[in-house]
């Protein structure tokens, strides 16, 4: 079975263990697995945008270092972690002399042998979408399904490359491959407010707001992302305003596609359950 | 308003320095206003990005320094998304901050937060938040 080197991070390992266990879980009943890096440390949870920020590059720079040992590539599954290792890798890469500065702060070198890749990428261009959906048992049939993008899966868009900045389709064409109805909405590319949740609330209840609003407007019965601080955000948000969308990462439902059983998908840890939708829905 | 420019403010040593820990050209910028236009939280800063960039142009570090859009951005690039000109705004305040928690003065204190977001939050919320507003 294929086996590709997996960085988990912090918040995958705790709070977000449900986004965790349903990609491993989703990843063998579609013929792969991902096997978590044996060492790995916090990637640092921001790339610094200033250049002569070396310092900050140190964290993802152990991480790849230690990837480096179990193979060329590198998967995750958090947005923030893969904007920040993937950014990194190319800054390493390009930059010979900041590489060489980065390594004499570790005890392990990195020469800059990695390719860091999301996990929607190993399905779009390893396993394919047509494969993911040859392994679908539960096609999510009539399930309005929105794809929250947010800002660090995409951009910037020349070391992200993951897909166009403003007009993404991958988690929309998985949704498709799942069998579920992908609805696109105006807001799927604009930010939740991320880290500002800790000093400036008012803010994030503002732009996450507008996220659930857009989405809703749409007719999306459910919202999907790929990071822990747009879902922890727009689920707070929701907890406010009285509205109830299930808030879930991508791999939830990508388990549920897949036929796995619901009770092992985390779905108790979402404040807005999606399962009365899914029996509504008859797929559970 | 009326702002006298002297060339050695628009060359000043500071101003200088914000371009080269932000790696940004300022004179790149046209002020086509896209930045601001596309940035969801220049609403609340006291000066949107587009002028921001049009201060540093003008050699006037100082109001920039003094604005609360620095703490307000919050790196989402959607502002050098959308920039035609390849100027990235979120690294220009980026820059601003480094300069200012780089003097050793903290935007945040963790005794101040609440404990509920402590608590609940997402790792990685806490992490990038005291890697932005803490020395």
């Amino acid at each position: 079975m294929l086996k590709i080197p997996y960085y988990p991070g912090c918040t995958l390992s705790t709070v977000a263990k449900e986004f965790d266990t349903s990609a491993k879980d989703s990843a063998i009943k579609m013929g792969f697995e991902i096997e978590d890096l044996p060492q790995w440390n916090c990637c640092g949870a921001t790339f610094p945008l200033t250049p002569d920020n070396i310092m900050g590059l140190t964290a993802p720079a152990k991480v790849l270092a230690g990837a480096e040992k179990a193979g060329d590539t590198l998967t995750t599954l958090c947005s923030v972690c893969y904007n920040v290792l993937k950014r990194t890798n190319r800054v390493l890469k390009d930059d010979k002399e900041k590489l060489s500065t980065v390594n004499e702060f570790m005890e392990e070198e990195y020469a800059g042998g990695v390719e860091v890749t999301h996990y929607l990428e190993v399905l779009r261009d390893q396993i394919g979408f047509t494969k993911v959906t040859e392994a679908v048992s539960r096609p999510l049939k009539g399930v309005k399904t929105a794809a929250y993008y947010g800002c660090m899966l995409l951009r910037p868009f020349e070391d992200m490359g993951i897909d166009r900045a403003e007009a993404p389709t991958i988690m929309e064409d998985l949704l498709k491959a799942l069998g579920a109805t992908p609805v696109f909405f105006p807001d799927r590319v604009e930010c939740c407010g991320a880290h500002l949740a800790m000093d400036k609330p008012d803010i994030v209840s503002k732009l996450s707001g507008n996220v659930i609003d857009s989405a809703a407007r749409e007719g999306a019965e459910i919202i999907v992302t790929s990071c822990p601080l747009c879902q922890y955000n727009l689920e707070n948000t929701q907890a406010e305003s009285g509205s109830a969308l299930p808030i879930v990462y991508f791999t939830q439902i990508l388990g549920l596609a897949l036929g796995q059983d619901e009770k092992t998908l985390g779905f108790e840890k979402n404040k807005f359950s999606p399962l009365a939708l899914l029996r509504y829905k008859e797929l559970l | 308003m009326k702002i006298k420019l002297s060339k050695s403010d628009i060359d000043g040593a500071l101003v200088t320095q914000i371009s080269k820990v932000s790696g940004e050209d300022f004179k790149q910028c046209y002020q086509c206003g896209n930045c601001s236009g596309g940035c969801p939280v220049s609403y609340a800063m006291d000066i949107p990005p587009s002028q921001i960039i049009r201060f540093l142009q003008l050699g006037r570090f100082e109001l920039v320094m003094e604005a609360n859009s620095m703490w307000v951005c919050v790196g989402c690039l959607q502002c050098y998304s959308r920039c035609p000109k390849g100027v990235s705004a979120a690294n220009i305040l980026e820059a601003a901050r480094q300069l200012s928690l780089r003097k050793g003065t903290d935007h945040e204190r963790i005794e101040d937060l609440p404990v509920s977001f402590l608590k609940t939050a997402p790792q990685q919320a806490i992490v990038c938040g005291f890697r932005k507003f803490v020395s």
